[in-house]
Order: structure tokens, then sequence, then C-alpha cells
């Protein structure tokens, strides 16, 4: 215990000296100062005079988008590829397999690589980039796609979604409890799709159709017009998402194995059709197993994505890097990655808890 | 008459009968397999589509295109790139991967000083071997030799300064060579470190467990890439003035720890797993709480729980690729460092190294993971019932 306590007194003693003589103050005045860096990919407004407190909460945006697109692409395609793992069909479930055995057993950075350098860093150059279908173009400065322009009463299609929606959880509410008093059923998947798509598409013709769209336009040495996805984030995004698929797929294939062969027997002969016992038996005592290491594996992906820092996609740890290289206050960034990192990671296990307590077994 | 005589009863068995053609051989396996249903017939359809997109391709830019001897660019580059090819080939460039083989391998060590790292190599497969066979004898003597006598005798011959070996500075190691010692580094202090978190963190004493708790929970908490920004930036603001460790130590240093870590709730899973019977059993028995643990306790929660230490061993393995990213040159760092090389830069050579580097990492991730399963299998007997 003494010895321990000797230790730190003896690295904060050390740390002080170190600072006073390098002469860096501590504390997180820095965070006032001006950046005067671009951090390239942004997503809220960003110029070199911004200082290092935003360019670390672009840094922090940027993670996020990363994070979040790149989970729900690994979601999908681990969905697929742990489906076919369980196939009847011999080549799906062997394609599967080898794309589980492929994926897992290779680093994600080597993976990140393999398409920033490997595939994307060869395509041609802007003015003869590769055309794709809704006048998209593929070069090696990334992906260049149509951005939508929304005129003035755009807003209204969005309003009318959220009303969709929500009539969509009260007619839900309604229909279930309608059928626990009367054993009578009501539609609801179908109403639901038609009130989400098509209440947002009326109010959108209704409105005159207030959207367009700004082509890229391919120029002579550049392609000008549109949004572009930079190479980085499209290698970073890719990367993460095939990887993290590869470990979704075995999640998922472990969740509907572990729903025991009586609970589909025991649904059919109840007499409850194939597809309804998947939905209303299957699903939901497989999601029970799934969904824990599932989040687990979205932690994971999070904190991937700091491996944007290998090939210059502006996020947290990357830009907190350059800050670090241009300031010194080595002590306040690792503090704010530590604290960043670790909120999200608490507030993954507070979601795990409670959901576990929600679907835990009811043993009776 | 003797009643067989008046009956006909059968006094041998038939030979048994193949099954009919419709339920065995290719046709009907084709039939099973393929395209039982409608939906199953749609779906091999999509599949070989895939497959004749990728697969062909994939052959012929990986071997039959590929520009297989040759001394610089020239074989990997078109007639436009300043290179023999036709324009418009592409192909895997291995005259590349060829020619920095060694450098692979070793990275930058000097050449004639090679022998050294690779008499260590020959040293750790020939005591690894025998300690991967179960049935081989002497595995107390071969575990001190492996995990005791081989890092001394690797921490004098590599870096070298002793014994008259010129000294080899670590900034010039690389390649293999250094993925290998990281990862074997990190995985021989990860165990009993990550054992001791795991026994810490369910410690009676409020202080330690508190301390083994957010150790733990930190580390696990953020990625390894800030871990090893902390080694590499934040250990020697933490030493006095004048000390200074090692930059290939300092990476040592923070992939231990992370591996720690992730090994203590490993191995907490599996100390939580048994049953409660045992720790009062040897407590009854009179043993001590280490004889409890060593004799009693981690014997079977270790046995539980070696998918997961295996797992864990596999992700370090990938994750000492990482440092490259904090300027050493492991196998994934000596790779990218050569796609500079003026002598053999080419559009293909990027995606020729990659490949290399990934079919290395995966065949020992893949072994490894193959191997677990095989001890899982073989420690699992006892239990069957």
């Amino acid at each position: 215990m003494i010895a321990l306590a000797l230790l730190i007194y003896w690295i904060v003693d050390n740390t002080v000296e170190n600072l006073r003589r390098a002469n860096i103050a501590s504390g997180f005045g820095f965070l006032n100062g001006r950046a005067g860096f671009d951090p390239g990919q942004k997503l809220i407004q960003f110029t070199s005079d911004s200082t290092y407190g935003r360019a670390l909460l672009v840094g922090f945006t940027n993670t996020m988008l990363v994070a979040v697109t790149g989970i729900f692409t690994a979601t999908i395609l681990g969905f697929i590829v742990g489906i076919g793992r369980m196939s009847n069909n011999w080549l799906i479930s062997r394609l599967s397999l080898a794309y589980v055995e492929l994926f897992r057993n290779i680093p994600p950075l080597l993976v990140i690589f393999f398409w920033y350098s490997g595939v994307l860093a060869v395509l041609p150059q802007a003015r003869d980039a590769i055309s794709l279908p809704f006048t998209m173009y593929l070069s090696n400065r990334g992906l260049a796609f149509p951005s939508p322009v929304f005129g003035d009463w755009a807003f209204l299609t969005f309003v009318a979604f959220i009303i969709a929606i929500v009539a969509s959880v009260v007619l839900a509410r309604w229909s279930s409890k309608r059928q626990m008093a009367t054993g009578q059923t009501f539609p609801v998947l179908r109403s639901i799709a038609a009130l989400v798509i098509g209440l947002p598409l009326l109010v959108f013709l209704a409105t005159g159709a207030p959207l367009s769209f700004d082509y890229p336009v391919a120029g002579k040495f550049n392609l000008t017009g549109g949004s572009v996805v930079g190479p980085e984030f499209m290698s970073l995004f890719l990367a993460l998402s095939f990887y993290t698929a590869a470990f979704i797929a075995e999640i998922v294939r472990a969740g509907i194995r572990g729903v025991s062969k009586g609970q589909t027997e025991a649904a059919h002969a109840l007499g409850i059709r194939p597809s309804l016992t998947t939905r209303l038996v299957v699903v939901p005592q497989a999601m029970r197993i799934i969904i824990p290491p599932l989040t687990s594996q979205y932690l994971n992906l999070t904190k991937n994505s700091s491996l944007a820092i290998a090939v210059g996609y502006a996020d947290l740890v990357a830009l907190g890097g350059t800050i670090l290289n241009q300031t010194g206050q080595s002590i306040e960034i690792v503090t704010i990655w530590i604290i960043v990192y670790l909120s999200l990671s608490l507030l993954t296990s507070v979601f795990m808890n409670w959901f576990n307590a929600k679907m835990a077994l009811v043993e009776r | 008459m003797s009643l067989s005589q008046i009956n006909f009863v059968r006094q041998e068995m038939l030979p048994q009968q193949p099954a009919p053609l419709s339920a065995r051989g290719a046709v009907n396996w084709i039939r099973a397999n393929l395209i039982a249903t409608p939906k199953d017939a749609v779906m091999t359809f999509v599949a070989l589509i895939l497959l004749a997109w990728l697969v062909p391709p994939a052959l012929d830019w990986l071997f039959i295109k590929a520009a297989w001897f040759g001394t610089d660019r020239s074989v990997c580059a078109t007639v436009a790139q300043g290179g023999i090819q036709p324009d418009g080939w592409s192909g895997a460039c291995w005259a590349f991967v060829g020619s920095k083989f060694e450098q692979f391998l070793f990275g930058r060590y000097p050449l004639e000083e090679r022998w050294r790292p690779i008499l260590v190599g020959i040293l750790f497969v020939l005591l690894l071997i025998p300690m991967l066979m179960p049935k081989l004898p002497h595995k107390g003597i071969n575990a001190i030799l492996l995990f005791g006598i081989l890092p001394v005798v690797s921490f004098i011959l590599l870096p070298g300064g002793m014994l008259g070996l010129p000294f080899v500075e670590t900034a010039l190691w690389g390649g293999l060579m250094v993925t290998l010692i990281l990862s074997f580094v990190g995985i021989a202090v990860s165990l009993p470190f990550g054992i001791v978190l795991a026994l810490g963190r369910r410690s009676k004493m409020p202080v330690i467990r508190m301390l083994c708790t957010m150790f733990i929970e930190i580390v696990r908490g953020i990625p390894l890439i800030t871990v090893l920004f902390m080694a590499s930036v934040m250990l020697p603001l933490f030493l006095p003035q004048g000390m200074t460790f090692d930059r290939f130590l300092r990476a040592l240093i923070g992939v231990s720890l992370f591996a720690s870590a992730y090994m203590a709730e490993v191995v907490r899973g599996g100390l939580q797993a048994i049953p409660k019977g045992q720790y009062e059993g040897a407590d009854s028995l009179g043993l001590s709480f280490w004889q409890k643990m060593n004799l009693i306790v981690l014997p079977q929660a270790l046995k539980l729980v070696i998918p997961g230490i295996v797992n864990t061993f596999i992700g370090l393995f990938k994750d000492t690729s990482l440092v490259s990213i904090i300027g050493m040159f492991d196998l994934l760092g000596i790779v990218r460092l050569n796609f500079s090389d003026a002598n053999w830069a080419s559009a293909v050579t990027p995606m020729t190294g990659l490949v290399f580097a990934g079919f290395v990492f995966w065949i020992f991730c893949f072994g490894m993971s193959r191997y677990s399963g095989f001890m899982e299998r073989m420690l699992d007997k006892g239990h069957k019932r």
C-alpha cells in the first residue's frame, strides 16, 4: 500500500517537474486557442480560425459518423452472413463460412489499408472517374454523389414523416390491445408501411416536390458540384463494416442456435405458421442471446474507428494527436480521449444492464 | 424330415443393397444441398454468379497475370508507367515480395547479425512444438525453457551489446520478428498479469478491488491506439529527467497492459463459474489463499476459459499491427514502408504487399483458433456424460 502511494507520488512529482521544464501550462485553457489547421471532412462549421475545442468536437462528430454508418452496415451484412451460415444450401453456408474465417483472422488495420492504398488509391483520376448509376462518380478523390437541395416547404415532409411514425406507434398499441381483448387481428405491418411511406409522399407532392439535386459534373481536373465522400472515410467505413460483420455473423449464428429446437416444434404443434414461428417464437428468444454481445461489438467498432489516424481521417484520436503535437498538452488530450471513450462504453453498459433486466428469462 | 426342409427359411442375412440411385451419389447430393427448394435454387444461382464474378479475376490477378520474377519495378509496371507490361495489365507483383522477403522478416536488422533472430526463431519453434503436443512428457521443464530461459537468451542475443556481440538498436528491428516478439511478450505477460488483476477484482480488500476494477474498466473502455499514445507520449513525462525508455519497450508495455485488462475479464469469467463449494472445500482443508488458487481454483477456471484466452491472444496478435501507427516497423509497417521504395513503387505493389501481409496474419490467427478448438475438445473429454 505504502509502496503504491510512494510510486504515485514519485510519478506525479516527476510529471510536474517535467512539465515545468518543458514550459507547458497544464489545464484545459489551451482549448480556446486558435487551431489553424483544416481537418478535412467536417460535419459542423469549422474554419482555421476556430478553436482547439471546436476541432475536438469536429473529431468527435466524425468518430460518431463513421461509427453509426459502420454499425448500420455491419449489422445488415453480419445478419445476412450469420443466417447464411445456418442455411441448408451447401454453397451459401460455405461462402458465409469463408467470409467469416477470412475477415476474423486479419487485423482491421490491414483491411483499412487494403481499401485505402490497395483499392481506392489506384482508382482513376477525377477527370476520368468511373461513372455509376444516379450520376455518381468514383475516383481516387472519393465518391461524388448528387447532394439534395431542399426547397422552402421541404420541412413539411419531415414533419409528415414524424407524424406518420407517431401514428404508427399508436396504431400498433391499439391493435395489440384489441387483439388481446377480442382476438381480432389487424394488418398492422401493411398499414404502418402505407402510413410511413404514403403520408410523407402525399405531403411532398402536395407542396410541389420541393427537392432538387446538385449533380456532380466531371470537369477537366476535378469534379464540381455534388457532395464528395473522401477515400479516407470510405476505406475506414468499408473496413470496419466488413471486419465487424464477421463477428456479428458468429453472434447471430450462436443466438439462433441457442434457441432450442423444441421451441420451434412446439410452435408448429400449436399450428403456428413457419413465418410467424420465426417472428414470434425464435427471433425474440434469439435476440435475448444476441443483443449483449452485439452491443459489445458495436463498442468495439467505435473503438476501432480510432484507426482512422492511419489513413488520416479526422476523427477524435487523429485530431487529438495533431493538437497534441502542436501544443504538447499530452495529459489533457489523453484525458479527453479517455473521458469520451469511457463514457461511450459506460453508456453502452448502462443500456446493456437495462436490456438484460428487461429481457431476462422470468422463471416461475 | 426336418423342419427346415418343409418350409423355406432363410439361413443367412441378405447382402446389404446399395441405396436407390435417387438417394445417393452426386446427383442426390446436389439435389439435397443446392436445389432442394425453388428458393434454394435461386440462392445457389446467385452464389454461383457471385463466385464467377469474384474467383476467376482474383485467381487471374494473383497467379496467372502475376509477375513472379524480376529485380525492379519494371516487371510490375505497364509500358505507360515505364515498365514492360502491356497497357491495361494488372496482376500481383510477387517479385516485390520475393526481393523484400528478408526485410519483411527482420526489418533493417544488420545482414551479418541476422543469424541471431534466426537462432532465436529456431529455438522458439523447437520449444513451442513439444509444448503444443499434449502427448509429449516433461511439460514443466519445457515451460520453464520456453517462458523462463528463452526470453533471457533472446534478451542477450537480439539487442546484443554484451558477450562480444555488437549492439543492434531496436529502431533497426522490424518485420515479422517484431510482430512475433510483441505478441509473445504480450501473451507471456498478460496471462499472469491478467490472473492477478482478476483475483484483485474479486478481492475482499476494497482499495485493491477498486484499483483493479478501475484499471480494467479504463483500459477496456479506450482504444489500443490511445494506450499506445499514452505509452509513447506520457510515459516519458512520468519519469525523471534523463531516464528514458526504449521506444520498443514502451510499445511492449502498452500492448501488455492492454492485453492484461482483457485477459483479466476472461479469467474472471472462469473464476465466477467455479462453484462456491470448491472454494469452501479448499478452505476447510486448511489451504492458504495461494494454495487454494494454485491447486484448486485456477486449474479448473483456466481450463473453462481456454477459448476466451485464445481469442484474447488472437486479438493481441492482430492488435500488434497498430504499433506501425506510432512509427514502428512491424510486419504491416515494414510492408507499407516499402510501398514508397522508388525501386519498386507501382500501381500493384501496395495491393500485393497487403495481400502478402494479410496472408501471414491469417495463417497465424487461423492456426491459433484451430489449435484452441483442438485443445477444447481434448480437455472436454473428462466432463462428457
